[in-house]
């Protein structure tokens, strides 16, 4: 494409096929703690790392 | 649902549902902005391509941009339906996984927008018993289910004035991980003022991340975080915080996790300041927070200033962009690999995934919960859990929110701050408008960094 560049995939539905195990980090938004978005969290799950093809 | 946006001169075009993100040029978000999905003729509307022939743009390339347009419609790329909700029926109450130790409901500052009431939450200054502590760390076993990963929290109050509870706590739950298959991830924040040789050492061997609280500049950190007999804190924090991470540093990189942290409010709308003077000071893993506070306290963040602290965000995304070094907390997004969303779709999990504890043993759904009397979910010591309230947690997710579930953020953002709801809004349905327009600006930053 010319005009138009894919950054990131659209991978968020497939993202539940291995996901929700909870291996990951809490995200808490408040800002006493340092606070994240579910955003800026990383995935803990292997099986679900490989879905990355932008 | 798809937004898009400018940033650092560039365009972008978030398409919620998938979860993709293009950037475009300039012709190509002009015309996305002013069609209807779908887009189910083959040539671009005439109406528009007049609209836009009007305005200087070119048609034989708006033609081409539209057959690009159309190509990622079709691909599942742009304007795609929302299918995530059928997920968010699917959330059941989960094992819990992460714990906030309030070891110490007592401070050694008087930071004036502390939520925790300068260190005692309103409730008095109580330092936790180690008895009290274990019986957390085993409550948290017992619940833990199936997850593997554990977190605990040191937290206040200022966790370093019940230090000898800290370590003992480290080794108590650490003697525990070989029996029961668990991995304790450690963490603890603190102000500083009790950083020894001796804490910093542990903290380095132990805590997989810690937290520093600086709030900046020399005149901004000693304006809001005085000693209890009015003195400034900079002079007392700043070389221990430079000392604990030089000496992370050279330690395995994977306990190199740090991050200074401060927090911004009305009087510091030029924050990206303090941010770049944290950077002077040496540190590359830095967070700045925007003070959540009752509206009335005269330094808290008000509507009238929104359009001060975006154009700040901007202003700190066009510095960082030339930094490449530092690791802006809030700018951080994977654009390749987030968590998945259903991880999205709970947001904090608190109540479900992660609770607070008390120095009494008492269990709130988060440390901003704690105080809220109608809120605790119960006791350590008895091992009682409400998991009614917990249900109800459970049900906090984004499509329980309607403004998130218009939010085109939503799975970026994970639908807000449920204490945070509860204090400002009466319920954990209804985020703050405040946050979300922060959060909105955030996410943006973040991608166009991540583009850079
Ligand atoms: S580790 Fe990954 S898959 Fe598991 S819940 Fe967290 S984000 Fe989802
Ligand atoms: S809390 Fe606000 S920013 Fe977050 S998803 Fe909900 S509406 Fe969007
Ligand atoms: S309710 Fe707010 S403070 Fe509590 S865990 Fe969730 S985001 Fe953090």
């Amino acid at each position: 494409m010319k005009h138009i560049k894919t950054i990131a995939p659209a991978a968020l539905k497939q993202s539940a096929e291995h996901g929700g195990c909870g291996e990951c980090q809490a995200s808490c938004q408040s800002a006493c703690k340092t606070s994240c978005t579910v955003g800026n969290q990383s995935c803990r799950n292997d099986e679900q790392r490989p879905t990355e093809n932008v | 649902m798809i937004h898009t946006f400018q940033n650092m001169g560039r365009y972008f075009c978030v398409d919620t549902n998938s979860g993709a993100v293009h950037e475009l040029d300039k012709p190509a978000c002009t015309l996305l902005e002013r069609l209807t999905p779908p887009l189910n003729a083959e040539e671009c509307p005439a109406d528009v391509l007049a609209e836009l022939e009007l305005g200087g743009f070119d048609r034989a390339e708006l033609c081409e941009i539209y057959t690009e347009l159309r190509e990622l419609e079709q691909s599942g790329q742009l304007f795609t339906s929302d299918e995530c909700e059928a997920f968010a029926a699917s959330l059941r109450p989960a094992p819990l996984k992460s714990m906030c130790l309030n070891v110490a409901h007592d401070c050694n500052l008087r930071c004036a927008y502390c939520f925790a009431a300068q260190g005692d939450f309103g409730t008095g200054r109580e330092l936790m018993p180690l008895a009290t502590a274990k019986a957390a760390v085993d409550f948290l076993l017992a619940h833990s289910g199936n997850r593997r990963n554990l977190e605990l929290d040191f937290f206040g109050g200022e966790p370093l004035m019940n230090w000898s509870v800290v370590v003992d706590t480290v080794a108590y739950a650490r003697s525990l991980e070989p029996a029961n298959g668990k991995n304790f991830r450690f963490t603890i924040t603190t102000n500083g003022l009790l950083l020894d040789d001796e804490k910093i050492a542990f903290i380095n061997l132990e805590m997989a991340n810690v937290v520093l609280s600086l709030d900046g500049r020399r005149h901004v950190h000693d304006d809001m975080r005085p000693t209890p007999n009015g003195h400034g804190s900079y002079d007392l924090v700043v070389p221990q915080y430079q000392k604990l991470v030089a000496e992370r540093q050279l330690q395995d990189p994977d306990r190199s996790e740090y991050y200074v942290r401060g927090t911004f409010t009305r009087k510091n709308l030029n924050f990206a300041q303090d941010v770049l003077h944290m950077a002077d000071l040496g540190f590359r893993k830095l967070s700045m927070e925007p003070a959540v506070l009752e509206e009335a306290l005269p330094f808290a963040l008000r509507e009238a200033d929104l359009p001060a602290i975006l154009a700040e965000y901007d202003r700190l995304t066009e510095q960082l962009a030339t930094r490449r070094d530092i690791d802006f907390f809030h700018f951080m997004l994977d654009l390749g690999q987030g968590p998945c969303v259903l991880k999205r779709l709970r947001g904090c999990s608190c109540g479900n995934e992660y609770c607070a504890v008390t120095p009494n043993g008492d269990i709130y759904p988060c440390h901003q919960f704690v105080g809220l009397e109608d809120w605790r979910m119960g006791s350590v010591h008895t091992g009682a859990w409400d998991a009614q309230k917990q249900a109800e947690l459970v049900r906090a997710h984004l499509y329980n929110k309607p403004e998130c579930r218009e939010c085109w953020a939503k799975f970026y953002c994970g639908g807000g701050c449920n204490a945070a709801n509860v204090l400002y809004r009466g319920t954990l349905f209804k985020p703050t408008p405040l946050s979300c327009e922060l959060e909105r600006k955030r996410v943006e930053c973040a991608i166009a960094l991540a583009a850079c």
